[in-house]
């Protein structure tokens, strides 16, 4: 199966991998998927005052695909205010990235990582700073 | 160094020149069909057939009258299994192979289990072997046939087959080996191992698609096969159909130069595969060697890259053709089989590459792997979450998953 020329070049030059402190309050985490599932992505979002999404990384563990959904989900998102960037649909991520379907799956797990990252943002803009960091963290 | 560099010689195998020089002759003037008695175009055809048969037979010390040509290895083993069980179902109706076996023996099996057949497979080891002992325990005065690959084609492990076969020679249980992967590259005896069929292949030895061959043993015992295709009673009546000449010519060549060249080819893709190994352990951490470390066949290496998908992996070096246990590169999303029944997790086996080389490979070609899966390593490692908890010191089994 060949790749599409857009999830190639974001698998070769990937937009905003990295890490954002996941401590800081206007930092919001997601991390979705599974190792056994052959895909983790986690997410990361960083707000300013107004709730507008000012940065994005993010760090995926899984096929080509995966990594071009979630790249492409840190460029979207950015600039977005969080109630915009909940509008982001995977069916848009396909269209994008001309993912064949055997691959939509990667699309579905980029959009659950913007949601789990907003939520983890506004579960600690709504309690005080401190509150759990990830989706999935260490127990 | 041309590229892309092949290094996926379990799947397939380019056929050698010398292979091709030989076959020509048998598309064009010497097309005779084998079966055709009563004219020179017939004989001529019959003669090559007879000679490659005689190739074929000399690798595996057996005799010609005992090689059966068939379209390749997964129709000989279909021959093989269910011909056997449907000849001697008046014997017993048990069958024992193992769970890493090909497709094309297990399928095969599932097959017999659901018309009447009861079938057990054996786990294997943590480096994929199946011992003797556990074919031992496992039989029954029901058992008719013993199914036991020699090299297994994904983690490269070869099994005891002499001490298997001498177990079914006591036990007067037939044995079946798919030598896909080890025919004509590894020594091989039918008599000395105890074989009473084998499963081989032109395409693995440098010989063409589309031909196959399964020894069926003449003498001590006379072993019989139902046919499953029916039809001119061609190959003693155990595989109907106008023979593919052109393929069987190659297909013996093919043999033939294999033979001839076993032990320094053996020598010399063993001398390659450890440099690729060597080079890949000295310079990445935490990457894992699946399979035997010493019983394996010389030209595989399946290594697991921790932290990192498999498919992401081979993109990463896409002028360097290789394969992955990873389901991403199978329609399924299910991760290798294998891997899976060596007990190895679904992150490892979601991490594996088999780098598979042969004939053709060079020093350079080996030098030029090394760098580029390196640097793919490390650069998608730097982009994996799992490796960036593991830094942390996160143990990662104990992360609570949200699994989609």
């Amino acid at each position: 199966m060949a790749y599409s020329d857009k999830v190639v070049d974001h698998y070769e030059h990937p937009r905003n991998v990295g890490s954002l402190d996941k401590n800081d309050p206007n930092v919001g985490t997601g991390i979705v998927g599974a190792p056994e599932c052959g895909d983790v992505m986690k997410l990361q979002i960083k707000c300013d005052e107004s709730g507008r999404i000012v940065d994005a990384k993010f760090k995926t563990f899984g096929c080509g695909s995966a990594i071009a959904s979630s790249s492409l989900a840190t460029e979207w998102v950015k600039g977005k205010t969080v109630d915009e960037a909940l509008q982001i649909k995977n069916t848009e991520i396909v269209r994008e990235l001309s993912l064949p379907p055997v691959k939509i799956h990667c699309s579905v797990l980029a959009e659950d990582a913007i949601r789990a990252a907003i939520n983890d943002y506004k579960t600690k803009q709504g309690q005080s700073a401190g509150a759990h960091p990830a989706a999935a963290g260490a127990h | 160094m041309k590229l892309p560099i092949y290094m996926d010689y379990n799947a397939t195998t380019p056929v050698d020149p010398r292979v091709l020089e030989e076959m020509l002759p048998y598309f064009k003037d010497r097309f005779g069909n084998a079966a055709s008695r009563n004219h020179a175009f017939g004989w001529q055809a019959e003669e090559a057939v007879e000679k490659a048969r005689e190739q074929v037979a000399s690798a595996i010390g057996a005799t010609s009258k005992e090689i059966i040509w068939t379209s390749g290895a997964t129709e000989s083993n279909n021959i093989a299994i269910k011909g056997v069980a449907n000849m001697y179902r008046d014997k017993g109706n048990h069958i024992i192979t193992n769970v890493i076996e090909h497709k094309a023996v297990i399928d095969p099996c599932k097959y017999l289990e659901q018309n009447g057949f009861r079938v057990t497979f054996l786990p294997v080891d943590k480096y994929g072997m199946v011992h003797a002992e556990q074919v031992r325990e496992a039989m029954t005065d029901q058992t008719i046939l013993v199914t036991i690959m020699h090299g297994n084609n994904e983690v490269g492990t070869i099994n005891p087959i002499g001490e298997i076969g001498k177990l079914c020679k006591e036990r007067e249980v037939l044995f079946h080996v798919d030598a896909c992967q080890t025919f004509a590259k590894q020594p091989i005896d039918v008599e000395q191992m105890g074989i009473d069929l084998l499963s081989c292949s032109g395409h693995k030895i440098y010989g063409p698609k589309g031909v196959g061959a399964l020894y069926v043993r003449r003498k001590k015992p006379r072993v019989r096969c139902e046919p499953v295709v029916h039809g001119g009673g061609h190959e003693r009546g155990m595989r109907s159909g106008t023979l593919n000449v052109p393929g069987i010519v190659g297909m013996g060549k093919a043999a033939e130069l294999c033979v001839q060249n076993q032990s320094h080819e053996i020598e010399n893709v063993t001398r390659l595969r450890n440099r690729l190994k060597d080079g890949l352990f000295n310079r990445l951490p935490e990457i894992y060697l699946n399979g035997h470390p010493t019983q394996r066949i010389p030209n595989n290496l399946n290594i697991s890259f921790l932290y990192v998908e498999g498919e992401s992996l081979m993109m990463g070096f896409s002028d360097i053709a290789v394969s992955s246990g990873s389901a991403c590169t199978s329609a399924s999303l299910e991760p290798s089989y294998v891997l899976k029944a060596l007990g190895l997790g679904d992150d490892l086996a979601h991490s594996s590459i088999r780098f598979s080389i042969g004939r053709f490979t060079t020093e350079q070609e080996i030098d030029y792997a090394i760098e580029r899966v390196c640097v793919a390593v490390e650069k998608l490692r730097e982009m994996s979450p799992l490796y960036e908890m593991a830094q942390e010191g996160i143990d990662l089994s104990t992360v609570q998953w949200a699994a989609h």
